[in-house]
C-alpha cells in the first residue's frame, strides 16, 4: 500500500471508528483529495464528516479547537505547511496551551496534517519544512511518519490522543509502498525505530530523508560498511536513547532532517547524544539538511539544494576515514532531479 | 445582496439606544441585575485596593465602568450556555456564575485557584458554570467560541455560545475569519463587543475608519448586528434578550456593540489620565454615566431599590469577598511538580466535556 494510501485509511478507519471524528481542510473532498490522501472520503462518510473550509487557516485551527474542547476529534489538514503558518496563533498560543494554562481541566485533541511539498518548482512558499518550529512549543506533539504503516499507524493515534498533534508529511513519500496492516491499527507516538541493523555508522533521519539513508545505506554496503539506520519519527518526544544505544555500537553518527540544518531537529539530536554519549562517539556527528536558504524554485538549483543518499554516503566515507569511493551514479531515468521519480508528472 | 437582513432599528452612537417595543425585565430580574453589577465592582474596588500589596502578582485587567455587558447578558442566559472571554474577564466570568473565591485564588497564583494558579488572571475558567475560558491574545477565543457553537449546532445541543472582546480584536483577521464561518453556518453566537473606545492607548479614530461602526461589520458576515449604550444595563438586557433568542433559535448568530468606558488603567489598579492619551472630559462625562450608580438611581427612581436594602447588599457582597480574600490567601502555593504535570494530558479518553 502506498503512503497516500495508508494516510486515506487511516482517516477511514478514525471516522468509522470515532463518531466524534471529522476531516476538514480546503479542498479535502474535493476532486483531488488532497493529493489523493482524502479522495473518496466524502462519498463514504458524508459532507457533515468529510468537509471544505473558508480560506481562513488561523480562524478555523481556532475553530477546529473549540470543537475538540467539546469532545470532537477533528483533523485539519493543510495542502502546504506554507499555509499552516497562517494558523501558529491559534496551534502555539491557544491548542498548544488550554490544557495546561487552566491546570489541566481543558484538552485541545486537534491532530494537525502538515505536507512538505518539494520539486516542480515549489519554491520558497510551498515547500518549507517547519517541523522544529512546532517542536519547540510545549505542549505540542510533533510527528514525521517516514513508512506507509507509520502514516496509517501515527494517524490513527494522534485522533485517540489528547494532545494537539501536528503530522507532518513529505510529499515525496506519498508514492513510496510498504506493508500495511488491515483494519484499526495505532503505532505508538513515541520511539524511534531501527530499520537496517549495521555496526559502523548510525543514520538517524527524519521522514523522507529515513529513506535516503537507508539508499545511502545500500550504496555503502557496496564497499563493505555497514551502516545501522534509525526512524525517528517524533520530534516531540524525541527518543534519543535509541540513537544512543546504536552509537555506542558504532561510534558514528550522521542525523539527517529535510529542513534547514541550523536550529533543526537534527541538531537538537546531534546535541543530546553528544551530551549523552560523548565517550561512545569516535568521530564528531554530522548534520545533513538544507542550506540556510530559502527554497529556489528552479530546477537547475534542486539538486544543490536538497542533499540526497549519495551525500549521506559521501559524509559518511568522510567521517569513517574510508579511502573508498562511491560507486559511479547509474543513469538517471529522467533529466530533472526536482521529483522523486519518473512517475511524477508536473503540476503536482 | 446580504443573505440576512439586518435586525431591529436602533440608534447608534454613545447616546441612549433602546430597541423600539421591546421587552423589559421583571422588577426582581432588574434587582438580580443591580446586585450583579454591584458585586462585580466592589469586587473589583477590593482587587484595586489590594493590588499593591504585591501579592496578586499577574497581570489583571479591571473592568470598573464595563459592568452592564455581562449583567445584562448573562441575564439570558442557561448554565448550560457557554461564554469564551478575552483579558478583561473578571465581570464576564462572575456574571456567568463563576466562583469567587476560584477566582481570587487565581490571582493569588495558588492551588485552589479556577485554573490552579496556572492562568492568572487572563486564563479565568469555571467548567461548572459554562465559563470556558479566556485568553489575552486578542481575538483568539472568538474563532474558539465559534467552534464550540459548531459543535453544539453539530450534535443538536440546545446551547448557545457568548464570546466577549474588545474594540481592539475587530481588528484582527480571526475576527472576521470567525464571523464569517459563524455567518456562513448560522451557528447559535452572540457575539458581544465591548467598545471603550481604547486599545490599550490607542484611541479608536486612529485604529478604524470614522465613517464605519463595528456593528456595521456583523451584516456583511451574515452576522446579524445592533448597537447601543453599554453603560445602561437595560437597554444592554434588551438587545441582549433579542440577540439569545435569535442565537437560541438557531435563526442566525448576532453581533452585539456596547458603547462602554473603562476607568482605571489598561492594565492594573491605577488611574491613568496622567498618561495624557485620553481626555479629562471625556473621562468625566462617562463616569457621569456609571452603570451601577446609574442603575441605582433607576431602580431608586422606581421604587424597586430602597435604601436600607441597598446598604444590606453592600454588607452581604463584602462579606462574601473579604472571605473570598481570605480562602485565596490561607491557600497553598502550587509545589514544584505542577510545573510539568498539564504540558501534555496524561489518560486518552474520547469526548471529553460532553
Amino acid at each position: 500500500m502506498t503512503y497516500c494510501a495508508a494516510l486515506r485509511d487511516g482517516q477511514a478507519q478514525c471516522l468509522a471508528k470515532h463518531p466524534e471524528a471529522y476531516v476538514i481542510g480546503l479542498g479535502v473532498p474535493g476532486p483531488t483529495g488532497i493529493f489523493g490522501s482524502t479522495a473518496g472520503l466524502v462519498k463514504q462518510f458524508g459532507a457533515n464528516r468529510v468537509l471544505d473550509m473558508p480560506a481562513s487557516e488561523g480562524g478555523m485551527t481556532g475553530v477546529v479547537l473549540g470543537t475538540a474542547i467539546c469532545g470532537m476529534r477533528p483533523i485539519l489538514v493543510h495542502m502546504r505547511v506554507d499555509f499552516a503558518v497562517l494558523a501558529m496563533e491559534s496551534i502555539v498560543n491557544q491548542a498548544a496551551k488550554w490544557h495546561f494554562m487552566y491546570g489541566g481541566q481543558m484538552r485541545a485533541p486537534i491532530t494537525v496534517r502538515m505536507i512538505i511539498g518539494r520539486g516542480w518548482g515549489q519554491g520558497p512558499q510551498h515547500s518549507q519544512s517547519l517541523q522544529a518550529w512546532f517542536a519547540h512549543v510545549p505542549g505540542l506533539k510533533v510527528v514525521m511518519p517516514a513508512t506507509a504503516r507509520d502514516a496509517k499507524g501515527m494517524l490513527i493515534s494522534a485522533v485517540e490522543d489528547d494532545a494537539p498533534i501536528i503530522i507532518f508529511e513529505h510529499r515525496w513519500l506519498y508514492n513510496v509502498t510498504g506493508s500495511v496492516a488491515d483494519g484499526y491499527t495505532p503505532e505508538p507516538l513515541s520511539g524511534a525505530r531501527v530499520l537496517r541493523q549495521g555496526k559502523d555508522i548510525t543514520f538517524a533521519g527524519f521522514s523522507y530523508m529515513v529513506l535516503e539513508s537507508l539508499r545511502a545505506a545500500e550504496i555503502l554496503s557496496r564497499l563493505g560498511i555497514d551502516a545501522e539506520v534509525v526512524d525517528l519519527r517524533c520530534l516531540t518526544p524525541i527518543d534519543a536513547d535509541t540513537v544512543g544505544r546504536s552509537v555506542k555500537k558504532t561510534g558514528h553518527l550522521i542525523v539527517a532532517d529535510t529542513a534547514h540544518t541550523m536550529f533543526g531537529a537534527a541538531s537538537e539530536v546531534t546535541s543530546i547524544v553528544v551530551e549523552r554519549n560523548f565517550a561512545d562517539l569516535k568521530k564528531a556527528p554530522l548534520r545533513v539538511g538544507l542550506p540556510n536558504a530559502p527554497t529556489p524554485t528552479t530546477p537547475a538549483l534542486a539538486d544543490h539544494y536538497y542533499p540526497t543518499a549519495r551525500d549521506i554516503a559521501t559524509a559518511a566515507l568522510t567521517i569513517l576515514g574510508s579511502s573508498g569511493t562511491l560507486p559511479p551514479e547509474p543513469p538517471s531515468a529522467h533529466a530533472w532531479h526536482d521529483v522523486p521519480d519518473a512517475s511524477f508528472k508536473g503540476p503536482y | 445582496m446580504l443573505r440576512i437582513e439586518t435586525g431591529p432599528a436602533v440608534s447608534q452612537g454613545p447616546g441612549l439606544a433602546t430597541l423600539a417595543g421591546a421587552k423589559r425585565a421583571t422588577a426582581d430580574a432588574r434587582l438580580a441585575m443591580y446586585r450583579q453589577a454591584l458585586r462585580i465592582r466592589m469586587v473589583e474596588e477590593e482587587i484595586v485596593a489590594r493590588y499593591p500589596e504585591q501579592e496578586m502578582r499577574c497581570p489583571t485587567h479591571i473592568c470598573i465602568g464595563q459592568e452592564a455587558p455581562p449583567v445584562g447578558v448573562s441575564a439570558h442566559l442557561q448554565t448550560r450556555d457557554y461564554i469564551f472571554s478575552a483579558h478583561r474577564s473578571h465581570g464576564h466570568y462572575l456574571a456567568k456564575g463563576g466562583d469567587l473565591k476560584g477566582m481570587i485564588a487565581e490571582l493569588y497564583g495558588r492551588t485552589t485557584g479556577c485554573a490552579r494558579g496556572i492562568g492568572g488572571s487572563q486564563h479565568l475558567i469555571d467548567l461548572k458554570v459554562g465559563f470556558l475560558g479566556s485568553a489575552p491574545i486578542l481575538a483568539s477565543t472568538i474563532s474558539v467560541g465559534v467552534g464550540a457553537a459548531w459543535a453544539a449546532q453539530r450534535r443538536g445541543e440546545n446551547r448557545i455560545v457568548v464570546i466577549y472582546f474588545g474594540d481592539g480584536a475587530t481588528e484582527e483577521g480571526a475576527f472576521h475569519e470567525a464571523m464569517n464561518f459563524a455567518g456562513v453556518n448560522r451557528l447559535p453566537v452572540v457575539f458581544v463587543c465591548e467598545n471603550n473606545l481604547y486599545s490599550v492607548h490607542s484611541a479608536l479614530e486612529i485604529r478604524q475608519p470614522r465613517h464605519r461602526t463595528v456593528k456595521e461589520i456583523g451584516p456583511i458576515h451574515g452576522v446579524e448586528s445592533l448597537a447601543g449604550d453599554g453603560n445602561d444595563i437595560d437597554t444592554v438586557w434588551q438587545m441582549a434578550e433579542y440577540a439569545v433568542r435569535r442565537a437560541r433559535s438557531g435563526t442566525n448568530p448576532v453581533l452585539l456593540e456596547f458603547f462602554t468606558y473603562r476607568w482605571k488603567e489598561h492594565c492594573g489598579p491605577g488611574e491613568d489620565l496622567g498618561l495624557g492619551y485620553r481626555g479629562k472630559a471625556e473621562f468625566e462625562e462617562w463616569q457621569a454615566r456609571c452603570p451601577v450608580a446609574g442603575y441605582r438611581k433607576v431602580l431608586m427612581s422606581e421604587q424597586i431599590l430602597q435604601n436600607d436594602a441597598d446598604a444590606g447588599m453592600k454588607d452581604e457582597i463584602a462579606i462574601e469577598i473579604d472571605s473570598a480574600f481570605k480562602f485565596a490567601k490561607a491557600s497553598p502555593f502550587p509545589a514544584k511538580e505542577e510545573m510539568m504535570r498539564f504540558v501534555f494530558p496524561e489518560t486518552r479518553r474520547l469526548g471529553n466535556l460532553s
